[in-house]
């Protein structure tokens, strides 16, 4: 972290200006128990993660590298911090009862919250206690530490599928699909509803066929309530900026209102319940 | 309750007829006629009209000098007759289209001159129009009659002075009409002004018999005033062709009488906010009357409010470029206020609550009248959902509690300039604009001395010593300069109403008061989120101070903790500062009698002046640099609400109204909706956080539904955004007609990014 003032000013990013940089990433990190965790930030008002308003905590910690990612300062454990689980509940309760009001919950989402599963469970179970709808943004790749107790406090899954193809998978993320997708199935199995989140990357991810594989994919899963395409933007531009990182997506531009709807077309002709 | 012999005969049977009787009609008694004859209304938008013909032929008329105004600025002034009520002959628009008619001077958009205020205030502002003042009124005003401004500066003290040329207590209304007065213009439509004399006539002669105190006499002498005035606006409406002696009879009197006596008041006055008040469920009586009756439909019915709304868009008065700087835009908060709740619990919604807002399709959204909503939780989900709906489209809007304030000022209530709420006809405030509380805090930790001039303004106290301030000691301090700043703020305040009453009386808006009546001074803080944000990075990070040669704190620098909490974060360690904040600044004041035993308010308000208040303002420990504009009203500085809307809002609502009723305000702007909701959904999901704020306590909220690209378009072609409105602290402004600095501010403001 070259400049950590540069995130500071009008980000909700910003609780990460007590991090310490050289700090080793295994450091005081114990996530046996989950008592503590690193978080990197946290966002009061959003309608896009979930139903009704959300709280979105954004927890760090990633081990995929997507070359468009809006988020690329929570990547390492050390870009959040150190918090207990208690403090980020005591923090959850001061809006908890407007979230009631207004039907929301909380979302975690990252990073990669499964980086960090005890703690990201407690803070879930505490929101469950609060009478929280509670929901989990994930790219899947860690599904197979998911467990039963961790699925038993989420409500619903925010599945982050960004290709079908495992040479693009791989290309965009830099690592494999498989544990993506063998995740997705095991949610199927168990009837947890989820939401497939498609980011739509123009040269990157939005060819046909690519997006066809996705779509015959998901279709058969009832467990599926929708599958959302979320245009590229250039949000996270001035992270990558700020933190001296290679951005290939400088020139990259939102993709039009028909590559969206072509997108969108293409999901629900497949039987997908897109939008 | 027939028969009483005040009654006119023409009345029972032509005014009032097929009224439902009460104490109104024997009283002089609005409120108890509105909730007598109201008729709530909660299903939804789907009978409004568009506009008419005539509206539009007026319309079209009044287009080329929209467009000449915001090339030249003032067209046309008036200089040689100063205004009153019947200074000028009857003026027109379009005669043949006009419905509703009368203009404040002989011809639209030709503005007049008030110097009784001050006569320097209508010179310069002539001259920056590029008008010549003139000789005769200049005599006049300087060799044979005193001003207002004279007056004021005649009982200053060199105290006062000082304070007023550092920016420390500032735009007072020390030189022009103190506003803030809201005629009950209703009164004239109901009862015709023969009754309203009569019942002056009555006041005054329980007085004749008690001793001749300061207090009693001038008393007769206003009373006398007042009677004056009530004639004189009868004349006023005769040359308009209309007897308003008598009772309206019908929706289009009713509409006309009461605009009469509202156009009266800005003849007389030019104060800076001259609310029209709570007319539309009243005038909604007279149109179901009329519709039952078969004499309108509900075209005529639209008809009636767009052709009201249109005079209230061409109001204007003449102000000066100091002025401009504070409130840009020609702003004269001809605020209206719509919905509410009565105290029995039923929903003082009407379909003319809905034609009102429908004004802003019809015509296209605009600043004036500033239209408040009361809001309520209990009100009809239509008219929620339609007023949402209206703010999405418009930006015009502004929303005031109704659940916080029936409780003390009852159900028949309505708000002066934009926060200030009063029971109308029963009410009346000493308007004192704002201190400067971040300057304040700098003094306390300067002892006294101005961060800017290095001048020893305040009291010579202990300025802060070593290197690093500590809370517990600039808390001291600071509560020592709260107490001197609250003492010489309530000293300049009497002051200048001693002589507002004296040379400058609002006669006509006084004559549409009861003759005992409540009279609030109200007060106010600027700059509430720096100081709140500079003592709580006092207090959880270490702030060295740093000195120039002259030993004068002029910067800060935080060597500790980065991430101090901040105002507009729902954080309590620093929300906690800012409430308590409001109530000690409050006790403070009250400790200090005030003129005619006024009762003492408070509000968190800056409207625009926040730029220029952070212009003359210092480096402070928050960080933020000198010059630049503080957070308006309410809202916590740009930027540092970081953690959305809902976090915002909850830290505004711990704000405690008990200790501020003169209103917090609170300004937001949300981009428009982008997730994955349809507008139904949108608008449900967009209510019910309103439902959300208000029931926590929140008192006020400027909407805006914008995004910064659009505005940022609007600073390189004006012209393509005539009548772009958005909502600013308090008023609604075109945003074109903003000053440059104006318009950064704005767009530098937190943009939360979904409602």
């Amino acid at each position: 972290m070259s400049n950590p003032q540069a995130l500071q000013s009008g980000s909700r990013h910003d609780l990460r200006t007590d991090a310490s940089p050289d700090a080793p990433e295994e450091d005081k990190f114990r996530d046996e128990e989950g008592a503590f965790g690193y978080c990197h930030s946290y966002e009061t008002a959003s309608r896009y993660d979930g139903p009704g308003l959300r709280v979105v905590l954004f927890v760090s910690g990633c081990l995929l590298r997507c070359t468009y990612c809006h988020n690329p300062d929570t990547w390492h454990l050390k870009d959040g911090t150190y918090v207990s689980a208690e403090q980020v509940l005591r923090r959850l309760g001061d809006f908890a009862p407007s979230l009631r009001d207004l039907g929301g919950g909380l979302t975690i989402s990252g990073g990669e919250p499964m980086v960090q599963l005890a703690f990201v469970r407690r803070i879930f179970a505490g929101a469950k206690a609060m009478g929280l709808h509670t929901a989990i943004e994930t790219s899947g790749f860690l599904g197979d530490r998911a467990n039963d107790a961790l699925l038993k406090e989420i409500d619903l899954v925010l599945l982050d599928i960004k290709s079908s193809n495992p040479d693009t998978y791989r290309k965009v993320t830099g690592r494999d699909i498989a544990p993506t997708l063998r995740f997705a199935e095991r949610l199927a199995s168990i009837n947890k509803p989820v939401w497939v989140r498609f980011t739509l990357v123009p040269g990157s991810t939005d060819d046909p066929a690519n997006v066809e594989g996705i779509a015959k994919f998901v279709a058969p899963m009832k467990n599926v309530e929708w599958v959302e395409v979320q245009p590229f933007h250039q949000m996270g531009e001035f992270k990558w900026k700020a933190m001296g990182l290679d951005y290939k997506h400088y020139d990259t531009p939102p993709p039009s209102r028909e590559l969206v709807d072509r997108v969108i077309g293409q999901f629900r002709d497949a039987g997908c319940n897109a939008r | 309750m027939k028969g009483s012999a005040a009654l006119k005969q023409d009345a029972e049977t032509n005014g009032w007829r097929s009224f439902q009787a009460g104490d109104w009609s024997t009283t002089i008694n609005v409120r108890d006629f509105i909730v007598r004859n109201v008729a709530s209304y909660s299903g939804d938008e789907k009978f409004l009209a568009p506009a008419s013909q005539r509206t539009k032929a007026v319309w079209a008329k009044l287009q080329p000098y929209f467009a000449e105004e915001r090339k030249k600025g003032v067209l046309a002034v008036d200089a040689q007759n100063p205004s009153t009520l019947l200074a000028h002959q009857a003026g027109y628009i379009d005669r043949d289209n006009e419905i509703i008619v009368g203009l404040q001077t002989d011809q639209p958009f030709k503005r007049a001159i008030f110097p009784f205020g001050g006569l320097r205030m209508v010179e310069t502002g002539l001259k920056a129009a590029g008008f010549a003042p003139d000789e005769r009124v200049h005599e006049a005003f300087t060799k044979y009659r005193k001003s207002h401004n004279d007056g004021v500066f005649d009982a200053y003290t060199p105290e006062i002075m000082n304070c007023r040329r550092s920016g420390i207590i500032t735009g007072l209304p020390d030189a022009y009409g103190r506003g803030r007065i809201i005629g009950d213009y209703r009164r004239v439509a109901l009862y015709g002004t023969d009754r309203l004399l009569e019942v002056k006539r009555q006041e005054r002669a329980q007085i004749d018999d008690m001793w001749p105190t300061d207090e009693v006499i001038r008393q007769r002498e206003e009373l006398a005033e007042q009677m004056r005035a009530l004639a004189d606006l009868a004349s006023m409406a005769k040359l308009y062709g209309c007897d308003i002696t008598q009772a309206a009879t019908n929706a289009r009197e009713a509409f006309q009488w009461t605009y009469f006596a509202y156009l009266g008041a800005i003849k007389e006055a030019n104060g800076a906010a001259m609310s029209i008040g709570r007319i539309s469920s009243f005038l909604d009586i007279y149109i179901e009357r009329d519709l039952k009756e078969g004499t309108l439909d509900e075209a005529g019915a639209q008809e009636l409010w767009d052709q009201l709304v249109q005079k209230l868009r061409v109001v204007r008065f003449l102000r000066t470029p100091d002025y401009d700087a504070l409130f840009s835009g020609d702003p004269y908060w001809a605020t209206e206020c719509v919905g509410g709740m009565d105290l029995d619990g039923r929903a003082l919604v009407t379909k003319s609550s809905y034609r009102m807002l429908h004004t802003l399709y019809n015509l296209g959204p605009a600043p004036e009248p500033n239209i408040t909503v009361l809001w309520s939780t209990h009100m009809p989900a239509p008219f929620k959902r339609f007023c949402v709906k209206v703010s999405k489209d418009t930006s015009s809007l502004q929303y005031e509690n109704d659940d916080l304030m029936r409780p003390y000022w009852g159900d028949d209530y309505a708000i002066a300039c934009c926060v200030s709420a009063m029971r109308l006809g029963k009410q009346m405030q000493f308007f004192g604009a704002r201190v400067n509380f971040a300057k304040a805090l700098l003094y306390a930790i300067n002892g006294g001395r101005d961060e800017v001039s290095g001048d020893q303004v305040a009291p010579k106290t202990i300025p802060v010593t070593g290197d690093f301030l500590d809370y517990d000691d600039v808390m001291a301090k600071f509560d020592m300069t709260m107490e001197w700043l609250a003492k010489t703020y309530v000293h300049a305040m009497n002051c200048i109403h001693y002589m507002h009453d004296k040379y400058f009386y609002e006669r006509l808006e006084m004559a549409l008061h009861d003759r005992d009546i409540l009279r609030t001074m109200a007060f106010g803080i600027a700059g509430l989120s720096v100081v709140a944000d500079s003592l709580s990075a006092i207090k959880y990070g270490k702030i060295r101070a740093i000195r120039d040669a002259t030993g004068l704190v002029t910067d800060y620098q935080n060597e500790g903790n980065a991430s101090t909490p901040q105002f507009g974060n729902n954080d309590d360690r620093v929300d906690q500062i800012a409430a308590a904040l409001v109530t000690s600044f409050m006790e403070k004041i009250r400790k200090h009698p005030t003129y005619r035993n006024a009762t003492h308010t408070q509000s968190v308000l800056t409207i625009t002046s926040n730029v220029v208040y952070g212009k003359a303002t210092g480096n402070t420990p928050d960080g933020r640099r000198k010059g630049e504009p503080f957070g308006p009203g309410a809202n916590p500085m740009h930027g540092r609400d970081s953690h959305g809307w809902l976090a915002s809002c909850l830290s505004v609502a711990k704000l405690p109204y008990k200790d501020s009723l003169d209103g917090i305000s609170y300004t937001v702007s949300v981009a428009p909706q982008k997730a994955h909701l349809s507008e139904t959904q949108l608008i449900d999901e967009a209510t019910k956080a309103f439902d959300l704020y208000f029931r926590r306590g929140g008192f006020h909220m400027n909407l805006n539904v914008i995004d910064k690209e659009t505005l940022e378009d609007a600073v390189k072609n004006p012209d393509k955004y005539p009548q772009l409105t958005i909502r600013v602290s308090g008023y609604a402004v075109n945003f074109v007609r903003l000053t440059p600095e104006q318009q950064r501010d704005v767009i530098s403001r937190t943009f939360h990014g979904q409602i």
